[in-house]
């Protein structure tokens, strides 16, 4: 239950020296930098925006190139690959990096202008495949779609909606002879004609032809349709080949792909070190860094500066008003938790990291609500696996994550065998329905089945709450005794303390609770009048005190009778604990009856077949839905019950400036630089 | 009123089978109104999945929750082997017993999707701020899970009461 201390760190060092400083500042990623003095005449700020900007461009053109490749060259990746992390490359690589810089740009820019050409082609196939359709019934015409007529003639090529026979045409055209129609082809929604009249009655023609709804053709070409259609053919062939030779040339950059990832990981290192650059300090030939570094790590960094470089290093105290940032330090138990404190809000000022008592119940609750020692065993199972696979290169947010669930996984696995809950009852049916045995259970609860005894599950669900609750009165208490505020302590956390447990044993010791609850307790008389005078002083206590930051006598008796009222807040605080009860009996009762059904099928030869086909499928679906379920509403308890006892947050994660790259490392680099 | 106890079981049933149907109404329902403004979000970045998918779910319990209620009603009553002797008085029990999933489960599943939606927005502008986005939601399905807390405690013990 840590977080670093952290220090001001001052850097003064010559400028010949500020890419070697910042290169070893950033691998070793310990120093989050911010600018701590103010301009002034000599040293000011410099303006990077034009580098910046040329990075982000670099860098958008490795993305966007990166993508196009996977696009058309699919890469090797196994499902598991995600786990595997960073490769790592030692430092000559980034240095030798320079002579490959050029060329491999060009080649990103060669990819995305394939993917260019690849598309226009692509369009172009497109648009002749429509001229082809347009020109497909005019396959028997022999004469170019131009044709207008000779010298004494006229000609009409064109189409008429709906099929015509010859006869039909004749007929309407039967004044105007001598003239010739031609069908050339005809289907259900038009009909090609060619016709050829003298040129005396073309009008006429004409005019009965538009009766006739008569429309040109939407292609004017001067060939004969076959020899365009050869041509068309030709044509689309050549883009398909161009297409392909493209398609060639990418996959043939599979091998550069490496290349243009380590660019993309290579600008994105240098674009940080411009952002830092940005906010140094600089003089003609002196520049200061400053920021913040943790206790720990000043002295290595000093020493190595010193030896290397004409440098001079200086330490503070963070001053009051400074937004100091938070890196925790937890054992391995609670360290994957920080995710989760984070995903709140990461402590703020003159707060304790609540990592570790959170970790003692999140593991426990998530538990509880899934409650099945097979589910359990089969998370903890997964993660222990990937976690050893990858052990070597795994990264450290995702080793976090498979920690977290595999200790909930664990936590699940003990309270299954609390409650005897083996994907629901399968040891059970397994035995009646396939070897006859009636002595059941196979396995008893350690304790009871929540399902025969709810009520008790409540009760149970109620004092885990009630623990968890207290727990957060007592982090107030120690937060409280941290800032040396011992009033607020017996105002805010004793009179509550007592006032609570007070309320708890007399609560108890009515025969009707006891009742509901089905549990019997034995308070001797005595404790129970003690606790509730206790109780009694302690509400009067928090009305008198609670209100204290009002000088008004009448206003600060009001404002501590609201807060007197706040014990509403802790009733409704622990009923919310009931989800614990009703979670596990979900997962539970419906792993019940997916057996149960399954076990209906497993009759006759195949029966064994639908009964594991039956029960693995179930049972996925029942441990996906409610392991996210138990994740949301493990969430929700330590966020909302937990933390609104004593947590506000508002702090910064420490952010060092390190290498926050995609696809590589380098070698030297120290933990926390190595955030994805 | 001997030959209404007939008609215990066909009441009982009816809860059992409201208690599957009203809250898996109101859950397709909820899922799919999350399911839209995700889709919309996917196009943008695809990477978001997982964190929209864990809140288009979130409304999804209900429907659950109702199942879970109504199969506890249908084993408690017979349905599922054993004898289907409910008095009418008895059936009306569990007829009540299945009320507070029927109803709280259909309108908190709606109100959560509402929530839930606009926790997607949420992702969307601010991925980094999923854990508390993933609460809001979560805060509407406490009422789900105490209307199937009572509803759980009315079923099981109302085969104990001797009517």
């Amino acid at each position: 239950m840590a977080l670093l201390q952290m220090r001001r760190i001052y850097i003064y060092a010559l400028k010949k020296d500020r890419k070697q400083i910042l290169e070893l500042l950033q691998r070793r990623g310990v120093v989050e930098v911010r600018s701590l003095l103010k301009e002034d005449r000599v040293f000011s700020k410099s303006d990077v925006s034009v580098a910046e900007q040329s990075l982000e461009k670099n860098i958008s053109l490795a993305k966007e190139s990166l993508e196009i490749l996977n696009n058309y060259v699919k890469e090797d990746k196994s499902l598991l690959s995600a786990l595997a992390g960073r490769e790592e490359l030692p430092v000559e690589a980034y240095d030798s990096f320079k002579e490959k810089y050029k060329p491999t740009i060009d080649i990103a820019k060669r990819i995305i202008e394939l993917s260019k050409i690849i598309a226009e082609n692509k369009a172009e196939i497109f648009r002749l495949d429509t001229q082809i359709e347009i020109l497909t019934p005019w396959v028997n015409l022999d004469i170019p779609l131009s044709f207008k007529g000779t010298n004494h003639t006229t000609g009409f090529i064109g189409t008429l909606p709906k099929p015509w026979t010859m006869e039909e045409i004749y007929e309407k055209l039967a004044d105007y002879m001598p003239l010739n129609v031609d069908i050339i082809s005809s289907t259900k929604e038009q009909t090609c004609i060619f016709i050829l009249c003298t040129n005396n009655n073309k009008d006429k023609v004409y005019e009965i032809l538009r009766e006739m709804e008569f429309t040109l053709p939407s292609l004017t070409i001067d060939k004969s349709p076959t020899e365009q259609l050869s041509l068309l053919e030709k044509q689309i062939g050549e883009a398909k080949d161009r297409i392909d030779a493209a398609i060639d040339e990418m996959e043939s950059y599979d091998k550069v792909r490496n290349d243009i990832k380590f660019l993309l990981d290579y600008e994105t290192m240098r674009l940080e070190k411009y952002e830092v650059i940005g906010t140094l300090l600089q003089s003609k030939n002196v520049f200061i860094i400053t920021g913040f570094i943790p206790d720990k790590d000043i002295k290595a960094l000093e020493e190595e500066l010193t030896l290397r470089f004409d440098v001079a290093v200086e330490t503070a105290e963070p001053r009051k008003k400074d937004d100091v940032p938070i890196l925790y330090k937890n054992n391995g138990f609670s360290e994957p938790l920080e995710g989760i404190v984070n995903s709140y809000s990461p402590p703020g000022k003159s707060e304790r990291d609540p990592t570790m008592v959170m970790s003692l119940f999140y593991y426990a609750l998530f538990g509880l609500m899934l409650s099945d020692a097979g589910y359990g065993f089969i998370i903890a199972a997964a993660c222990a696996f990937g976690l050893i696979k990858f052990r070597k290169t795994i990264e450290k947010p995702m080793k976090n994550t498979l920690k977290m669930y595999m200790f909930c996984g664990i936590a699940t696995v003990f309270w299954g065998i609390v409650f005897s809950s083996y994907f629901g009852d399968i040891f059970d049916v397994v035995a009646k329905t396939f070897f006859g045995v009636t002595d059941l259970p196979i396995i008893p609860p350690l304790w009871f089945y929540p399902v025969e005894k709810p009520m008790l599950m409540l009760t149970f669900a109620f004092a885990i709450g009630i623990i968890h609750l207290l727990t957060g009165l007592g982090m107030k208490g120690y937060q409280l005794a941290k800032q040396k505020d011992y009033k607020g302590i017996i105002y805010d956390v004793v009179f509550w303390f007592i006032l609570l447990i007070g309320g708890v044993i007399n609560l108890l010791s009515m025969k009707m609770v006891t009742d509901v609850l089905s549990i019997e307790v034995n308070i001797p008389d005595k404790v129970v009048s003690v606790a509730g005078i206790l109780a009694v002083i302690s509400a009067v206590g928090i009305i008198l005190t609670n209100g204290r930051e009002s000088k008004n006598p009448f206003k600060r008796i009001l404002k501590g009778l609201y807060s007197l009222y706040g014990i509403s807040g802790y009733l409704s605080d622990v009923l919310s604990y009931s989800r614990l009860l009703a979670l596990g009996l979900a997962t539970g009762v419906i792993g019940t009856v997916i057996n149960q059904m399954a076990a209906m099928t497993a009759g006759g030869i195949l029966g064994p077949v639908f009964f594991i086909i039956i029960v693995i499928v179930g049972h996925a679906l029942n441990l996906g839905i409610n392991a996210l379920g138990a994740y949301v509403h493990t969430n929700r308890l330590q966020y909302v019950e937990f933390f609104g006892k004593f947590y506000e947050g508002g702090g910064k994660v420490f952010k060092p400036f390190g290498i926050n790259t995609k696809y590589y490392k380098i070698k030297e680099s120290t933990e926390y630089g190595n955030i994805k | 009123m001997e030959i209404l106890n007939d008609y215990g079981i066909v009441l009982a049933l009816a809860g059992a089978v409201l208690a599957a149907l009203i809250p898996g109404i109101a859950s397709a329902k909820a899922v799919s109104m999350g399911g839209i403004a995700g889709a919309g979000v996917i196009t943008e970045d695809p990477s978001q999945f997982g964190k929209v998918l864990i809140l288009q779910l979130l409304p999804g319990t209900q429907g659950i929750y109702g199942l879970l209620i109504s199969f506890i009603t249908l084993s408690q009553i017979g349905v599922l082997g054993g004898s289907g002797d409910i008095s009418f008085v008895k059936g009306a029990l569990y007829f009540a017993a299945c009320l507070p999933i029927i109803i709280v489960g259909y309108t908190s599943a709606i109100k959560q999707a509402n929530a839930s939606v606009a926790s997607i927005g949420v992702v969307a502008k601010r991925p980094d701020q999923f854990g508390k986005a993933m609460i809001f939601p979560a805060m509407v399905e406490t009422y789900a899970i105490l209307a199937l807390l009572i509803s759980i405690l009315a079923i099981t013990n109302v085969s104990g009461i001797n009517i």
